[in-house]
């Protein structure tokens, strides 16, 4: 099984599109690759520079819907070519999720409240997240002070990220 | 208990269930086009695997950047081209016969009630306005829809909307869709089905129908969906004539959609449509709605007819009454799409086209164009767009450009003033006093 985790990055704002996570005008681009300057490039949320922000993270901790809009699967292209396969919010747009599990990446929720204390406890922190797939935990820790959050997956997802997605699995069952 | 429309379709297709709430279902069709499809081509040609399901059951457009643009276009189109020919699917569109992927295919008949669809475009949500299940996915989806014809999704939960009362002179059913984005949020029908019902469904015609669909995804929904009815058999007549006696008896047969009356939804909403009034968008999401007249006056330096949602000519027939003998307002530029060539063609037999140039319009030939900033049309930063298309995201028709979805007769008005403004169609009197 794929091993999830590493630096956080916290993305503070409900109904992140996928054109503010891939601008429409790179879908030109057939090689992965190319997306990897362009992540997040049309986000607007204040304080956030995409430049300086995304380099060293692998895991985004947001809030809800994210992912809402084009279902561009050159959203998670563009996160994974920067090292980001897990995607940690409260809700997600159903095609950006699928799209992540399909490429044996993770997009998991977690209670409003829990979302909000996570910002209130680590956002503006540098905080890894490490992720344990047999008991469904993640650890949050920054500061030499870290906490532990259970996460569900079904049992469908999970196959989809042992199998390396979507295409691997359905290559196998069908 | 009694069973949605989705419902049913997923039991004629279901092929199995991995997991509790997990459906993988049969594909009727697979809808490509040439942006998010050229990757899966490569990445099954890199696996070994060049192989499709059935040619007969994937149609292919090139639609999105059209002509291609530059060398990185004119690749993408060619990968799909290429494709095409090599596993002899002959329903491919090339420039010149193509249009824009959800008005074309409906156009070729190539949905039906009851049928099973996905394609790489969040859109594709509009064909289920044939009373089919069509859902926008990701390329991996589509990759394996190629190889194998099946999709997996979650059971489908069924949203259900009456849509009540009586549209005013000038209300389109844009409008109506708007009201219900804004009503439900921008992720209030999240992994359901939009049922869409009710006498101003009933009433609406094919065209109506979808752009009501081709919305449901902006507020999440996997798929909108309309009961099949004699609008819609008529619709598909020329294409099924040779299948069934008579548009009765195609009825008859597409009855086997019509959800119970008994049918389980997740939730059921009376949305009663006689006070709306025309509505356009504020902000970078589609569900911050308001009235026209409330933005009134805000200047807008471009105006797009067109596109999956508005581009028909229904659309354009709208758009030409209102402009019809008049000059655009000389601080704006105004850009009609005709979604099709059949719909292009249609507009110039009509004299729409001359009406359009006339009122100094740039006619542009069929293609999603200015929607999402890929090819014509791209707007400057600062400027603002007055648009029927489907999404105002923040840089959606070109970085820092701002865009308020409307309906086409709000489009035209709002191009005859130079700043946003109701329709001569409409009387702000006539809602008032009610």
């Amino acid at each position: 099984m794929k091993s999830f985790g590493g630096e956080v990055l916290f993305l503070d704002r409900s109904d992140i599109n996928t054109d503010e996570i891939l601008p429409a005008r790179y879908l030109t681009e057939i090689s992965r690759e190319a997306l990897g300057p362009n992540l997040l490039e049309d986000l607007k949320l204040e304080g956030f520079d995409p430049k300086a922000d995304i380099s060293g993270k692998a895991v985004i901790v947001t809030r809800a819907n994210f992912g809402c809009g084009s279902s561009r699967e050159h959203a998670p292209w563009a996160l994974e070519v920067n090292g980001i396969d897990l995607v940690v919010g409260e809700s997600f747009a159903r095609i950006f999720r699928q799209n992540m599990y399909n490429c044996g990446m993770m997009a998991v929720e977690l209670p409003a409240q829990t979302i909000d204390h996570l910002f209130l406890r680590f956002a503006g922190k540098k905080t890894t997240a490490s992720v344990d797939m047999e008991k469904h935990t993640i650890v949050f820790s920054a500061d030499g002070a870290s906490e532990t959050v259970s996460f569900s997956i079904s049992g469908f997802d999970r196959e989809l990220v042992a199998a390396g997605g979507w295409l691997e699995y359905a290559d196998a069952h069908y | 208990m009694g069973k949605t429309i989705a419902q049913k379709i997923f039991d004629d297709h279901r092929i199995n269930s991995p997991d509790s709430d997990i459906q993988v279902i049969r594909l009727d069709a697979v809808f490509c086009h040439e942006i998010t499809t050229p990757p899966a081509i490569v990445d099954l040609e890199r696996r070994g695997k060049d192989r499709v399901f059935d040619p007969s059951r994937i149609k292919v457009v090139i639609d999105h950047v059209s002509p291609a643009k530059d060398a990185k276009t004119a690749v993408q189109g060619k990968i799909l081209r290429d494709w095409a020919r090599r596993h002899q699917i002959t329903d491919f569109f090339d420039i010149g016969q193509n249009g824009v992927c959800h008005a074309l295919f409906p156009e070729k008949g190539f949905v039906r009630p009851g049928y099973t669809i996905i394609m790489g475009d969040s859109h594709t949500c509009t064909h289920g306005a044939f009373g089919a299940f069509a859902a926008g996915v990701g390329t991996t989806d589509i990759e394996v829809g190629i190889l194998k014809g099946v999709c997996a999704f979650k059971t489908p939960e069924t949203l259900r909307i009456n849509i009540t009362g009586h549209l005013a002179d000038g209300v389109f059913a844009k409008d109506v869709i708007l009201s219900i984005i804004q009503r439900l949020g921008v992720s209030g029908a999240t992994h359901k089905v939009i049922e869409f019902g009710g006498p101003v469904v009933a009433a609406m015609d094919m065209e109506s129908r979808m752009t009501l669909c081709n919305m449901a995804i902006e507020a999440g929904g996997t798929c909108g969906i309309c009961a099949p009815d004699r609008v819609t058999a008529d619709y598909l007549w020329p294409f099924i004539k040779d299948a069934y006696a008579s548009v009765e008896a195609a009825m008859a047969d597409f009855s086997r959609y019509l959800p119970d009356a008994d049918a389980t939804y997740t939730d059921i909403l009376e949305h009663d449509v006689s006070s709306l009034s025309p509505l356009t968008t504020f902000g970078y999401k589609p569900d911050q709605v308001c009235p026209v007249h409330e933005m009134a006056g805000t200047p807008v330096d471009q105006v797009y007819i067109g596109s999956c949602t508005n581009g028909r000519i229904s659309d354009l027939r709208i758009a030409a009454s209102i402009l019809a003998g008049r000059r655009i307002h000389p601080s704006v530029r105004a850009i009609v799409s005709p979604a099709t060539p059949e719909i292009y063609k249609k507009a110039l037999a009509e004299g729409l086209i001359q009406i359009f140039m006339d009122a100094g319009v740039c006619v542009t030939n069929p293609t999603c164009g200015a929607c999402l900033g890929m090819s014509n049309g791209v707007l400057a930063e600062g400027e603002v767009c007055a648009s029927t298309t489907n999404r105002n995201f923040n840089g959606r028709m070109g970085k820092g450009g701002m865009v308020h979805l409307m309906s086409p007769a709000t489009a035209a008005a709002t191009a005859l003033s130079g700043s946003i403004a109701n329709s001569p169609l409409f009387s702000e009197k006539g809602t008032s006093e009610k």
